[in-house]
């Protein structure tokens, strides 16, 4: 199983062509891994084994007559439980959708499912994609399967440590403001977040409308690649979705940068970068360099109102998108109360986490009249002069390089009770999202504590291929270096007795258990 | 009243569009349905779900803006209106706040004081909410999104309306503008057209505008009429008092016959609207508007003039016959028939209109056929019922819709025009009547109606009158 575990994404669907392993092995070397690992890394808000194993046997099938001869045919996915999934519980990691089950399936959901992957379930989260630690979920932190007293970063937390740790192949993540790129980075595995419009949102609930991106998060670049090529698709239920005819993303695969651009904003370089994150990213250009390609540093400019412009906008899309969790149509409804009005208060204020209403009341605030000239006209302007500083930037280079984040991963606990200095560490990664750019993050190194730095490398408008290509070139260069957490399977008492419950009581006993041991976990150490 | 005052009164008329399907999703429009049944998750507001506009509702909107003598905003957008309530499944509105789809056009309306254009501020497109149904027993309320995202236009007027009378004018002309578009049917009594008014008073003379309240649950022309009057009284009486009028939303009660607030202006909400981010720009190209400025069809005052020379129409029926577009269509459907434009507009003057008031319908409510009249006419023409029978077998196709042809035939209604037949009861009437015959023959020509009316009894009404009279004449 081991081996299976430790196979990327088209390695493991070209083995399964070849006969070499079944598709129900596939999945149960994952499945056999998140008995091991979840108890202490908690990537997954819903896991579906029996369902997983159905789709084995029905994906087999297809496969074996020739239906489905796609590069993810029978790979075993976890999907952001952001995404509406028909029949499965989507939670977006909120109390007040706990009990949610969608009547029907997010597009890019069913573009993978078409490419015949097998949906393993939904990982965890920040509640409504509200956060950079994973530390906001109402369903537990989900830990850094590099080190457990590390968050894994976030929002899209759950995904990221799901691939990190073996505990599925590749998996969906959603980026509005860095959720992607970041929690990437932290886990030491590959992100990337399309070009506005080129994955149809539909389906994605919603947080910032005007910077909501659903993507890939996979072992390496050419998985990442492929999933990508899978779930961008021209959606006509999408009004913002784009017809692209350039979507043959795995072309973009090859080993070569000569004579390419890269620029590398002076302003990134600053004040607050950790100097092993910088030391990192500058080596990952020079290898870029020694390659042919031609890097130099540039002023980006306007990196400082990103941040503001951000969440401004974000927060006051989502303080209308989140609007409709009112306990009157579906999700959690308050037991007691006496009248309307009181209905929504106490459903909305016992359903939502703190962050979320934060961001709630921040954005109502920005939108409120009075106030409306001042902020949110204003952040959108900012956005729009962002935009034409990527638009010169782009002019004289092919891709921009710099960090995905400003440090590493941080240790659990340590962030929440900042909640502004946790914004300020997506510095790097909300402009890409106000300019609707195409951005990836990779794997450059590890700090002394042994957590992964991460390289982002971001590309103009419709030009994922070149980044790819870069990223791909780099991705050369380097020793793919797993995980730990990668290395042990069925060890410790833990493990053992959660095996035991789980076919004694199937899934929901396993779930049952897992929050337990996870509190008792948290009360104890954390 | 020692001060003589003025009424300034502006409308905002919501109407719904005759789509098939809803605005921002695929969702059936159709009027009734079981509850829910007309739903998907972009209407009901589920997680994840988009907005996609609907063509056919900018080319209505367009449309009715054109004919309205608007200019259309060749780069327009949608706005979030965001407040929370059970019958808005998002809980905010996609509207049009900052770019609306028409500006700046006029209505010309005619009313006893003369011709007159009211102004139009804007026109914009917007989505309706669903149907809140309170349950008294069950002491809860119940929501059906049926009607949750049928496609809606909003036309506010200036404040140039004077008079109730005024304001129904303006009214009719904009249903009978929508109805010839086909935009809309524009029924009061069903929702699909609703009026607000906004209604203040000033001294007459004055050049500021009062205080205005807004009445809403205007459901009838009545209604309307009535609500004006009631209010212009109220705040009358308010000012005479040396009180304010209070700027509010009033709820109209036409049993009782008062208003009373709905809201005041301390909770005057803020929807803290913003471009809506799920749909994009809507760019409306030259060739777009002078494709749906195209199709508009022949108005009323065109109509009009076509049916006073093409059938050589009267003025007064050539106008109500263009009043509604349904009538317009079915007379000249029924003209086509049977080519008697003449007795075609009788008919739909005379017996149609009386049975429309009788059963208290518009004409838009007539549900029998062209065909049906065309036949009944023929049928009087060629002489095989007459007068007295027809108008019984028109009631029959005004309620039923049945073929006038098989009727006859079947109740034995046709006109005995048989001379030998006709002769022999009038021999018997004559008999059974001499006071009556006495009185003919010492000169009273009145008597001879009661003789012509026992025939008729006697034929069970199918005599042909005419031959009845004659034969009467010369028997006596």
């Amino acid at each position: 199983m081991k081996e299976i575990r430790n196979l990327t994404a088209l390695q493991l669907a070209e083995k399964i062509k070849r006969r070499e392993i079944s598709v129900a092995e596939g999945v149960l070397a994952s499945l056999e891994q998140i008995n091991s690992a979840e108890s202490r890394i908690n990537s997954y808000v819903t896991l579906d084994e029996e369902g997983a194993l159905e789709q084995a046997a029905r994906i087999q099938k297809q496969i074996d007559s020739g239906e489905l001869t796609g590069p993810l045919a029978g790979v075993p996915a976890a999907i952001k439980d952001n995404l509406c999934t028909e029949g499965m519980r989507t939670t977006c990691s909120s109390k007040i959708l706990a009990n949610f089950v969608p009547p029907y399936t997010a597009e890019a959901v069913r573009n993978l499912k078409k490419a015949g992957a097998v949906i393993l379930g939904k990982t965890n989260m920040d509640e409504f994609a509200m956060g950079s630690t994973t530390e906001t979920s109402a369903f537990g932190i989900t830990r850094n399967p590099w080190n457990l007293d590390h968050v894994p970063g976030g929002s899209s937390g759950g995904s990221c440590a799901a691939v990190a740790a073996g505990e599925c192949f590749f998996a969906l993540g959603s980026d509005t403001g860095g959720s992607i790129r970041q929690p990437a980075s932290f886990c030491g595995v590959t992100g990337l977040k399309p070009t506005y419009g080129t994955v149809s949102r539909y389906g994605l609930v919603a947080y910032g409308s005007s910077l909501d991106q659903i993507g890939p998060v996979a072992k390496d670049v050419s998985d990442c690649a492929a999933v990508l090529e899978a779930i961008a698709s021209y959606d006509r239920k999408d009004s913002t979705s784009l017809n692209r005819e350039d979507t043959d993303f795995a072309a973009a695969l090859k080993d070569d940068v000569r004579g390419m651009k890269i620029g590398i904003p002076r302003d990134y370089l600053g004040e607050g970068l950790e100097p092993e994150v910088k030391s990192a990213v500058l080596t990952a250009a020079q290898a870029l360099e020694k390659k042919g390609a031609y890097v130099e540093e540039f002023d980006l400019s306007l990196a400082e109102y990103a941040i503001p412009a951000y969440y401004v906008i974000a927060c006051a899309e989502a303080s209308s998108n989140l609007a409709r969790f009112d306990g009157v149509k579906y999700g959690y409804r308050s037991k007691e109360y006496e009248g309307l009005h009181q209905m929504y208060k106490k459903s909305r204020s016992e359903g939502f986490g703190p962050e979320v209403k934060r961001r709630i009341m921040l954005g109502s605030f920005v939108l409120s009249s009075g106030y409306y000239d001042a902020y949110y006209l204003k952040a959108l302007r900012t956005k729009a002069l962002i935009k034409q500083a990527f638009d010169r930037a782009f002019e004289k280079y092919d891709i921009i390089l710099g960090p995905a984040a400003p440090t590493t991963a941080p240790e659990i606990g340590k962030s929440l009770q900042d909640p502004l200095k946790m914004y300020l560490g997506d510095i790097y990664t909300v402009s890409v999202n106000l300019a609707g750019l195409p951005a990836m993050t990779l794997p450059c190194g590890l700090d002394a504590k042994g957590l992964p730095i991460g390289l982002q490398l971001i590309g103009d408008c419709f030009q994922e291929k070149k980044i790819l290509q870069a990223a791909y070139a780099y991705e050369q260069t380097r020793e793919w270096k797993s995980c730990p957490a990668l290395e042990e399977c069925g060890n410790g008492f833990a493990a053992e007795s959660l095996s035991k419950s789980a076919s004694e009581q199937g899934t929901e006993g396993f779930e049952k258990e897992r929050a337990m041991k996870i509190a008792s976990e948290q009360e104890a150490g954390a | 009243m020692s001060k003589e005052y003025e009424m300034v009164i502006g409308l905002e008329v919501h109407v719904e569009l005759a789509t098939k399907t809803k605005i921002f999703c695929g969702c059936s429009t159709a009027f009734g349905g079981a509850p829910n049944t007309h739903t998907c998750p972009v209407c009901t507001g589920m997680p994840g779900s988009l907005p996609v506009l609907n063509r056919q509702v900018v080319e209505y909107a367009m449309a009715v803006g054109l004919a309205a003598n608007c200019s259309i905003t060749r780069h327009c957008k949608f706005d979030r209106k965001n407040y929370f309530y059970p019958d808005n499944p998002q809980n905010y509105q996609i509207s049009q706040l900052y770019l609306p789809i028409c500006r700046n056009g006029g209505v010309e309306i005619e009313t006893s004081a003369g011709k007159k254009t009211v102004r139009i501020h804007e026109i914009h497109m917007e989505e309706d909410a669903g149907k809140l149904i309170h349950d008294e027993w069950g002491d809860c309320s119940l929501v059906d999104y049926n009607r949750s995202g049928v496609p809606l236009i909003e036309i506010v007027s200036e404040p140039d309306m004077r008079s109730a009378e005024e304001v129904i004018a303006y009214l009719e002309k904009l249903r009978m503008m929508i109805q010839y578009l086909g935009a809309s049917d524009c029924k009061l009594n069903e929702g699909s057209m609703r009026a607000d008014v906004n209604l203040s008073v000033r001294e007459l003379g004055a050049k500021e505008f009062g205080t205005r309240t807004e009445m809403k649950n205007l459901n009838s022309f009545k209604a309307i009429a009535r609500a004006i009057e009631n209010e212009k009284n109220r705040q009358i009486d308010l000012l005479e008092d040396g009180k304010k009028v209070v700027q509010e939303t009033r709820r109209w009660d036409d049993l009782k016959e008062y208003s009373y607030a709905m809201r005041s202006k301390e909770d005057a909400q803020d929807y803290r609207y913003f471009p809506e981010p799920d749909l994009v720009p809507l760019v409306i190209s030259q060739e777009w508007v002078e494709e749906v400025k195209s199709r508009q069809p022949e108005f009323q005052e065109e109509k009009m003039e076509r049916y006073k020379k093409e059938y050589g129409l009267p003025e007064y029926d050539a106008r109500i016959l263009t009043g509604s577009k349904y009538l317009a269509d079915f007379f000249e459907d029924a003209v086509k028939l049977c080519k008697k434009p003449k007795k075609v507009s009788n008919w739909l003057m005379g017996e149609t209109m009386r049975l429309l008031k009788e059963r208290e319908m518009e004409p838009d409510d007539i549900h029998f056929s062209p065909e049906n009249l065309a036949r009944l006419i023929d049928l009087t023409e060629e002489g095989s019922i007459n007068g007295t029978v027809a108008k019984e077998v028109f009631e029959k196709i005004f309620d039923e819709d049945i073929d006038p042809v098989s009727y006859v035939e079947k109740q034995g209604l046709k006109t005995v025009n048989d001379a030998e037949e006709l002769r022999t009861t009038i021999a018997q009437v004559i008999q059974d009547n001499p006071q009556s015959v006495a009185d003919y023959r010492n000169g009273k020509e009145k008597a001879i109606g009661f003789l012509v009316g026992q025939t008729m009894k006697a034929m069970k009404g199918k005599a042909n009158p005419g031959m009845v009279n004659q034969i009467l004449k010369e028997l006596l």
